[in-house]
């Protein structure tokens, strides 16, 4: 089964409802084409192409509720999944936190398809592909990559009146360019929901530029530095914010946004008042899905304004335990940038460093969001607003929290994916001062 | 890389492992004839197109997760994933499709989907795939040594099992525990072009729980999570008997495990990490526990000696490795001292790698990457043996569904125990200023593998051969060959124990493995220790 249109999803999932025998009826019904190219060493080593389609569906009997799933469209098939669905809702244990189905939400026009993404054939893949490794074979480089597209479909029906329906394209692309004695390495991640707007080649070249200049590295001192860091190295640090914004986990008092005596930071100044956190499904740069999979509409919502934490993320449950409301996990976020490009945040620096990527970010501690990672792809030492020479990677134990209370300047935002999460979004290059790099590594 | 952070980011993955279905279906098996008419088609119509080598693997991979927290049972899943893949040498080039259609015709066409493909690929060539030789083993079949099969055991029993730990854990003070049971049954044919026709049935387990308490004058929290090791078992992994148990500081766990004895420890453990002492920044002789040390082998020895990785198809993720070819080539590269003895094997009972063969039909076996602290050999797959002057694969052939192309995957990677009789406290007796480390913690290495710092669940002071009280707020860094080499006492077989991981990362898209790791407790001395705390306001 292809992308089904809205009115061939809503068909389809109308019938599914029409066999339910529960109290309730939930039917979530998503397709995707995913195609992949994958090369190393200036060759393609795999590609792939998956075409997946899945319908689920929820039945409740009270508080019991029971899940199946298909992937068989005739009309016996549709009808035995309805009654599988049921027989475990049967089964199950009740469970006190089951919320019943919303009914009809209003949605913002999607703005997540782009019909040129979504006609991309095997040869323009290809051609994509080759236009990297002629970067490589010219630059007498190494290159190592990655180009995935999807197209899908989404789409939600219940038995309380509730229909949504959203179609989505998608487009990451990522380069390694490393120097053929393996001295330095250069990286680029790039991410849209339009294709047109992926250049491999030019792309290909930055990461090419960094390998070479990345090459031959020096030996600093670890210690505290003034940094810039690169959209793509923020993100990963900054979306261990994003991901740590649960209420319940905050509420219960273990969050890094708990505070003693069972209060939260909601309300209070966490991080530098520069700082302005928020999503929106309608920005034409990072467009995301108006609605979630549980059927709330995604609105646009400030999470930290002038460094106050203005919202938290919350279950259906929690929120109506709370008597709140209960605004989804966001899509994509964006961190609000100024108008400096990073070059020019280099040329008002008279020490620091500047990080390309960072790399294996994991928590360290929970109550503080502490993390450990180390860069990666090219790092740089800053002296008198010039780029001086490439430095060893180091390995830092920082807080994000700690970080933006750090700020120094933030740059223009771009669109960018995390190396950890695969998640986009809109962020700044930041300037920091007192980041804690804790050791040296010889890897390149 | 490997993944196991909290409950959220675990479940995080479940719809993508496959369909729900009823507890019942998971005890049905599909018909080996009927495996064997499907893989013909595919083998015939490949060879038809082009094909100079096809494979093809029929795999019905099927998934169980109970998550409760405290009195409440949170999720029930069970999900199969049914279909096949099929992957080709064509024009020198591999080629890779599948379906879920287990059709005559389906087969045959993604049969041709794949030459397809190869032909396509080969265009963007620089050297033609080079297989070592495989002889076909024809019809044979292998099957994981278990005892209990854990998907026969009632949900009831689950169920009652994880909430009567949370309950044990609520009476010890805890705040809030989240428990959960994973059990796995990879049931995989594979047939190649080799004349191979194999039949295994694979089964993995993992109970745990994370445990947090809260101070709630200051704020502060602590969380302990379990003990348990994933295991290449079935139920009876649950059934802990008096010897599998390791007394000491805390119970330690040895091929069973004790769930709500560890709970109730977890419990008291961290309630006690809450008001424990912070520990001082500088060197240490580190002793650490298999419960700890296999996260440490994982990341430092596992990945660094995948030849993948060293020849750059990792490059654009997961990374490269120090370890080149030219240090495998001298013959003496000293990864670490004398004592350092790093074993592959892929046939260890009990163990998450454990498979008569890899997903592209080898005899699996075992063999040295670490000999006496010397690099003597890495993980290969069959297109790669040749770099090695290999005459055969090793084996370490997997993919992690039958949608996914099979790629090279880290073996169960060992540290062998001491030759001397050496108990755990004998160890530490050695010891004048030192932490002793259990349980895994943060961790995170560089992507070359030579720094890295990771940190434990329940930490330890060690002062002039003695147990002075509990850390917290550790973590230690090092680099591979300086840390491996620091090595100085390990203690001996009745102490080796496995760890694993459940959800090891890497390729692009990613894919997920299951690997254990096993040692017995060893001692590290001078290694730098940093202190992890604080202060967000």
């Amino acid at each position: 089964m292809a992308i089904l249109t809205k009115d061939e999803a809503h068909a389809l999932m109308k019938k599914v409802l029409s066999y339910s025998k529960a109290d309730e009826c939930e039917v979530n019904l998503t397709g995707t084409n995913t195609n992949n190219v994958r090369y190393a060493r200036n060759a393609v080593s795999t590609s792939g192409s998956v075409a997946q389609t899945t319908l689920i569906v929820s039945s409740a009997f009270g508080k019991k509720l029971g899940v199946a799933t298909i992937n068989e469209y005739d009309d016996a098939s549709l009808e035995k999944v309805v009654r599988r669905a049921e027989e475990l809702a049967k089964l199950a244990p009740e469970n006190p936190e089951f919320v019943s189905f919303l009914a009809q939400q209003p949605y913002n026009e999607s703005h997540t398809y782009s019909p040129k993404t979504a006609a991309i054939t095997p040869a323009m893949r290809a051609d994509a592909v080759s236009q990297s490794l002629q970067v490589a074979k010219e630059g007498k480089l190494i290159s190592a990559g990655y180009l995935e597209d999807t197209v899908g479909f989404a789409a939600m029906m219940n038995s309380k009146g509730l229909f949504a329906y959203n179609t989505s394209t998608n487009v990451n692309f990522s380069v390694t360019m490393r120097t053929e004695d393996g001295k330095g390495s250069g990286y680029i991640t790039r991410g849209y929901n339009d294709i047109t707007k992926l250049d491999t080649k030019k792309t290909t070249q930055i990461a090419a530029d960094k390998g070479i200049k990345s090459a031959t590295a020096r030996a600093i001192e670890p210690g505290k530095y003034t940094v810039i860091l690169e959209p793509a190295a923020a993100a990963v640090l900054l979306e261990n914010i994003f991901f740590g914004l649960d209420a319940r986990q905050a509420d219960e008092g273990r969050s890094f946004l708990s505070m003693a005596g069972g209060k939260t930071k909601l309300g209070e100044k966490l991080v530098d008042e520069r700082v302005n956190i928020y999503s929106d499904p309608l920005n034409s740069e990072l467009p995301t899905s108006p609605w979630t999979g549980d059927g709330r509409a995604q609105e646009k919502v400030s999470w930290i304004e002038k460094g106050v934490v203005k919202n938290l993320t919350y279950s259906r449950y929690w929120a109506e335990k709370k008597g709140v409301k209960a605004i989804p996990a966001p899509d994509g976020v964006i961190m609000e940038g100024g108008t400096k490009s990073i070059e020019e945040l280099i040329k008002g620096t008279k020490k620091g460093i500047l990080v390309t990527r960072l790399w294996y970010i994991r928590p360290v501690d929970p109550q503080t969001l502490l993390l450990t990672g180390l860069t990666r792809d090219g790092t740089f030492y800053i002296e008198n607003g010039e780029i001086k020479y490439p430095i060893k990677n180091l390995r830092f134990n920082e807080s994000p929290v700690i970080m933006l209370n750090n700020l120094e300047e933030l740059g223009k935002a771009e669109r960018t994916v995390s190396g950890e999460s695969f998640a986009h979004y809109l962020i700044p290059p930041l300037k920091i001062r007192d980041f804690t790099f804790s050791s040296l590594s010889d890897a390149v | 890389m490997t993944g196991m952070g909290t409950t959220a980011a675990m479940l995080a993955g479940i719809p993508g492992m496959g369909n729900p279905i009823s507890p019942e279906r998971a005890l049905e098996t599909v018909d080996v004839a009927l495996k064997k008419q499907l893989a013909d088609v595919a083998l015939n119509a490949a060879r038809s197109k082009g094909a100079t080598y096809t494979d093809i693997r029929i795999g019905r991979y099927l998934n169980q997760f109970v998550v409760t927290r405290e009195d409440k049972v949170q999720n029930i899943v069970n999900t199969e994933s049914y279909g096949l893949g099929i992957r080709v040498v064509a024009n020198g080039s591999w080629g890779f499709a599948a379906t879920d259609k287990i059709d005559k015709e389906s087969i045959a066409k993604a049969a041709e989907t794949a030459v397809a493909i190869a032909k396509e690929n080969s265009r963007l060539m620089s050297e033609p795939v080079q297989l070592a030789p495989q002889k076909g083993f024809g019809e044979v079949s292998w099957k994981a040594p278990i005892e209990k099969n854990a998907f026969e055991v009632p949900i009831k029993e689950k169920v009652d099992l994880l909430l009567g730990v949370n309950d044990a854990a609520m009476k010890g003070g805890a705040n809030y525990v989240t428990s959960i049971l994973f059990m796995v049954n990879e049931q995989k044919y594979f047939a190649s072009s080799d004349g191979s026709y194999i039949d295994q049935d694979i089964h993995r387990i993992w109970p745990t729980f994370f445990i947090t308490k809260i101070d709630p004058t200051s704020g502060k929290f602590e969380t302990r999570n379990a003990l348990s090791a994933p295991m290449g078992m079935g139920y009876e992994y649950l059934y802990a008997r008096p010897q599998d148990k390791i007394k000491g500081v805390t119970t330690l766990y040895k091929g069973r495990y004790d769930m709500l004895e560890d709970a109730k420890s977890g419990a008291a453990q961290a309630a006690e990490k809450l008001v424990a002492k912070s520990v001082e920044p500088g060197k240490y002789d580190l002793v650490l526990d298999p419960s700890h040390l296999w996260l440490t082998i994982h990341e430092s020895c596992g990945h660094p000696t995948e030849l993948d990785r060293v020849l750059g198809y990792e490059a654009n993720f997961a990374g490269t490795s120090f370890l080149t070819l030219d240090k495998w080539q001298s013959k003496k590269f000293n990864y670490g001292s004398k004592l350092v003895n790093i074993v592959a094997d892929k046939t260890q009972t009990g163990s998450l790698g454990a498979v008569g063969y890899d997903d592209e039909g080898v005899k699996c076996g075992q063999w040295d990457v670490i000999k006496e602290g010397i690099l003597v050999n890495y993980q290969t797959i069959r297109d790669q043996a040749h770099i090695l002057n290999l005459p055969a694969s090793q084996g370490c052939c997997y993919a992690d569904n039958w949608s996914s192309v099979q790629f090279q995957r880290m073996p169960n990677i060992s540290l062998q125990a001491g030759t001397q009789k050496r108990s755990i406290d004998d160890l530490i007796k050695g010891v004048k200023k030192g932490i002793y480390i259990i349980g895994d913690g943060s961790f995170s290495i560089d992507q070359q593998r030579y720094n890295f710092q990771f940190g434990g669940q329940l930490y330890y002071e060690i002062k002039d051969g003695k147990i002075a009280g509990m850390l917290k707020d550790v973590a230690y860094q090092s680099n591979t060959q300086e840390f491996w080499n620091s090595c100085v006492d390990i203690a001996d077989q009745n102490d080796y124990r496995l760890g694993g991981s459940f959800f090891d990362g890497k390729g692009q898209p990613q894919q997920v493995s299951a690997v254990s790791h096993g040692s017995a407790t060893t001692r590290f001395n001078g290694v730098n220790v940093i202190n992890t705390a604080r202060n967000i306001g």
